[in-house]
């Protein structure tokens, strides 16, 4: 033990206890940590190691793999802007300077009195309410510069969080288009009564034949996947609700955690009496962190109504609970294998599969993972009949989607529609005009050019998870695949050496373009690597990491080709560039520190 | 009878639970690998091994065998691919071979003669990356870590000592030990460690030893790395260990 630990032990006391002193919570016990202390100190790591029977060094390892923890001391102030392109648009990267000059602080550093640092965070799921902003992990919308302004002046005069104005912090819904899930009328319990009323062992097989699939991007027959989870052994089964949102441009999960909660967690309950689980976990993106209390609220209010806990609705040995897991900043975590590793408190690195979560999920247990909008779509499958719900949509899409959708249009917000609607219809809806590209679902996803604005959401065509990002003809392309390309390096878990080294990689090779100093050269190697990256990567993430640039590079090539030098080759280094240490050192900048004049 | 499945048109039998990788190996069959050791739970994270089966590609090395499988392994488009994955592996680290202690014994060196990798290719990323010689008898030169984890897998496994660890994600992942200061003196580490034994590449050295085998005698300059790692793979039953590249199964 270490000495002077008496500091920590008082506050880690009471989180280790809330938590059963569980390794296996080890994740939740650091978040909850650092929102005490603002940062997880080197004694802090002792006693926890301590305490849970843990090395030090996996404690630390966990705590570096996620964007939001921290080893070191922060500010007492932490502000991250969302850094989506959609973002972007809206002029956040002007509003993070003004930032950083009004308050004297470079991005990424703690300023020297350690009030505030200034940095960037990955899409925060406001992109229909951009700029974005998280302070203290509290989402900020509709930022501007005098908001900025005024933020600025509530850090410097060190205004606690809850004495700000409360309208920085409304998060709107943005509903616009309305279906049989946004409209439903369900009231809590109505779809369990249902299913019981079906018997239990038939959920499984309503929900095949309703031909749910899963709503995350992939596509997953639901029930089929139920079956599987129910008929696996194992000493305890789960239900998982994977609301770790983070593709860039989606937003829907977040909306229906806030406005149809119910509906979530009746899901995931119907889920738990159709495989036999008696506790689920709700995988909550560390950005959705303000959405927290109220989830717990409601989770309460089903224990009251006899919704959750021990024999739910009456039913002898219909016994599921809930609980809430907070992520901490990694997208990778959206992947359900890295889920479950996080869900565990490790780093989340997708695990080798086979086997798959269904059989050897969460503590090796049979798990069920879905998507927040499928655990919805599945109560409303129950409540409606799988005949009237396979009605809806498409042959091989059942059901309606919620559409994420931002950027440039008048009205970015949450559109249902029936599974089969056209990317067109959709900019119709939302008021887009002279728009250039749209990026369906998101990075990862597929970007579309004006001659394919016919094509149709779903599996038949393009699947989505829901984002759907719009740019006009104001908007240059290749920025738009530059900004995807460094969230990928960014959120690379660094498994594997493809995507690990490959995004890093693809991203030094953006910037050079965009530098100028690109040659066609630079345009093959993009397709060498995204070569390795498809035939290598451990996951998707690595897959699909070039997409952004190879969808751009097919549609809008002179984006690219009106950067590059005529060159085959031109080298990265730049020698005037190595020189910058230096005359940052020296406080130069005369024409005499430079190896060229300005701009030659 | 036991099952066989297809490697490059020739029948590789395995046993029940063997992935295509230990299979091949056992039958004297190579297939690039880096963080896969024989000893250890195949992890699959230097994607060194990757193979074709039925037209997609994946690790051999967690791949499980099944009989009937059509597995492509030495084709060229697969060679390239292993190719780019030992340049991506150069550039990341600082990898100075003429001046590296571990040169000839390097498995990552001895790979990239086998694939016949000619330059780096890529930019080099020069990491800055700390060397820690505070410990009496072991140095660590991070400079040249793979991240294959076989350290960080051999000291919680085998030592029972965690004290290695990887930390921080995507390009900043690294190895760390298990010190609050950070440093390998202040963790349990000792030279008869299981630890001490796995790097496949020059971070984890015993002072004192660098030279004492000459740069030209040394285990990757006898033979090349396809026919050592046949020499450490287990064999088929009745086949026996140490046995040479040139040994074929029945």
């Amino acid at each position: 033990m270490v000495s002077d630990s008496g500091l920590h032990a008082t506050y880690l006391g009471p989180i280790l206890e809330r938590h059963g002193h569980a390794a296996a919570n080890l994740l939740q016990i650091l978040c909850e940590a650092q929102e005490y202390y603002g940062y997880i100190h080197p004694d802090a790591v002792d006693y926890l190691g301590a305490m849970l029977h843990l090395p030090r060094s996996r404690i630390e390892g966990v705590a570096t793999f996620y964007s939001f923890l921290h080893l070191q001391p922060q500010g007492e102030y932490r502000v991250l802007f969302s850094d989506n392109i959609t973002d972007r648009m809206l002029g956040s990267t002007a509003l993070m300077q003004q930032m950083c000059q009004q308050m004297w602080v470079e991005p990424g550093k703690v300023s020297e009195d350690g009030l505030l640092s200034i940095n960037t965070t990955s899409c925060s799921g406001m992109c229909d309410q951009g700029p974005a902003m998280l302070v203290n992990g509290r989402a900020i919308t509709r930022l501007t510069h005098q908001c900025v302004q005024e933020i600025g002046m509530l850090i410097r005069n060190r205004t606690p969080l809850v004495d700000w104005p409360s309208d920085f912090f409304v998060v709107d819904d943005n509903i616009r288009r309305r279906g049989p899930l946004l409209d439903n009328k369900l009231e809590p319990g109505d779809s369990l009564r249902t299913a019981l009323a079906l018997g239990t062992q038939n959920i499984v097989g309503v929900i095949q034949q309703s031909c749910l699939r899963g709503r995350g991007g992939a596509g997953f027959p639901t029930g089929l996947k139920w079956e599987s989870c129910r008929n696996a052994q194992g000493s305890e089964h789960y239900v998982v609700c994977n609301a770790d949102e983070g593709e860039p441009g989606t937003f829907k999960d977040r909306v229906l955690l806030a406005s149809y909660a119910d509906l979530v967690f009746e899901g995931m309950t119907l889920c738990a009496l159709a495989i036999g689980a008696t506790q689920g976990y709700l995988y909550l993106r560390g950005e959705y962190r303000y959405l927290l209390e109220f989830l717990q609220f409601v989770l309460q209010r089903r224990r009251e109504q006899n919704l959750l806990g021990k024999n739910i609705l009456g039913q002898a040995g219909f016994d599921f609970d809930i609980a809430i897991h907070l992520g901490a900043g990694a997208y990778i975590c959206g992947e359900e294998s890295a889920l479950i590793e996080s869900l565990e408190g490790k780093r989340g690195i997708p695990r080798n599969r086979p086997p798959f979560p269904v059989t050897h999920g969460f503590l090796q247990q049979p798990t069920a993972v879905d998507n927040v909008e499928t655990f919805c779509q599945a109560a409303l499958a129950i409540q409606m009949g799988a005949d009237n719900y396979r009605a809806i949509g498409t042959p091989k899409s059942a059901g309606s989607k919620l559409i994420s959708v931002s950027g440039d249009c008048p009205r970015p917000g949450i559109y249902e529609y029936p599974f089969g609607v056209s990317v067109r219809e959709v900019l119709h809806d939302c008021g887009a005009v002279n728009t250039r590209a749209v990026q369906v679902s998101g990075p990862s996803g597929v970007c579309i050019a004006e001659a394919e604005f016919d094509r149709r959401l779903g599996f038949e065509d393009l699947p989505t998870a829901g984002a759907f990002m719009v740019f006009d003809d104001s908007r240059d392309l290749f920025e738009v695949a530059r900004n995807f390309v460094h969230f990928f390096a960014h959120e690379s878990c660094g498994f594997c050496t493809p995507c690990r080294v490959g995004t890093s990689m693809l991203k030094a090779t953006m910037d050079k373009i965009a530098a100028g100093l690109g040659t066609r050269y630079d345009l093959g190697e993009i397709e060498h690597l995204d070569h390795v990256l498809q035939t290598s990567s451990h996951c998707g993430l690595g897959r699909t990491a070039c997409n952004p640039v190879l969808h751009t590079l097919k549609h809008f090539r002179p984006a690219y080709e009106n950067r590059l030098k005529s060159l085959e080759f031109k080298p990265a280094f730049d020698l005037d560039g190595a020189l910058a240490r230096a005359r940052q050192m020296t406080g130069r900048d005369d024409a005499g520190a430079h190896l060229k004049p300005e701009g030659a | 009878m036991t099952d066989t499945f297809q490697l490059d048109g020739a029948p590789v039998p395995f046993e029940p639970g063997q992935t295509v990788m230990q299979a091949a190996l056992a039958a004297g069959r190579y297939i690039p690998h880096l963080c896969y050791h024989p000893e250890f739970k195949p992890h699959g994270s230097c994607k060194l091994c990757t193979v074709k089966v039925g037209g997609r590609t994946t690790a051999s090395c967690t791949m499980p065998a099944e009989a009937g499988l059509n597995v492509e392994s030495n084709i060229e488009e697969l060679n390239a691919l292993r190719r780019t994955l030992v340049q991506m592996l150069f550039v990341e680290g600082n990898h100075f071979c003429p001046s590296c202690e571990a040169s000839g014994n390097c498995q990552l060196q001895a790979t990239a003669y086998e694939l016949q990798m000619m330059t780096p290719r890529f930019n080099e990323f020069y990491p800055d990356r700390p060397l820690d010689g505070s410990h009496p008898d072991i140095l660590l030169d991070y400079n040249r870590c793979i991240l294959c984890e076989l350290c960080v897998r051999a000291s919680s496994e085998v030592d029972g000592k965690h004290v290695f660890a990887l930390a921080g994600r995507g390009i900043t992942k690294h190895l760390i030990v298990n010190a609050r200061s950070g440093l390998l003196k202040d963790t349990d580490m000792a030279l008869t460690d299981k630890a001490m034994q796995v790097c496949p590449v020059g971070v984890i050295l015993q002072k004192g030893v660098g030279f004492r085998v000459p740069i030209g005698e040394r285990r990757y300059d006898q033979r090349p790395v396809s026919a050592q790692a046949l020499d450490d793979a287990p064999r088929q039953a009745g086949v026996g260990g140490g046995c040479t590249a040139c040994e074929g199964t029945s």
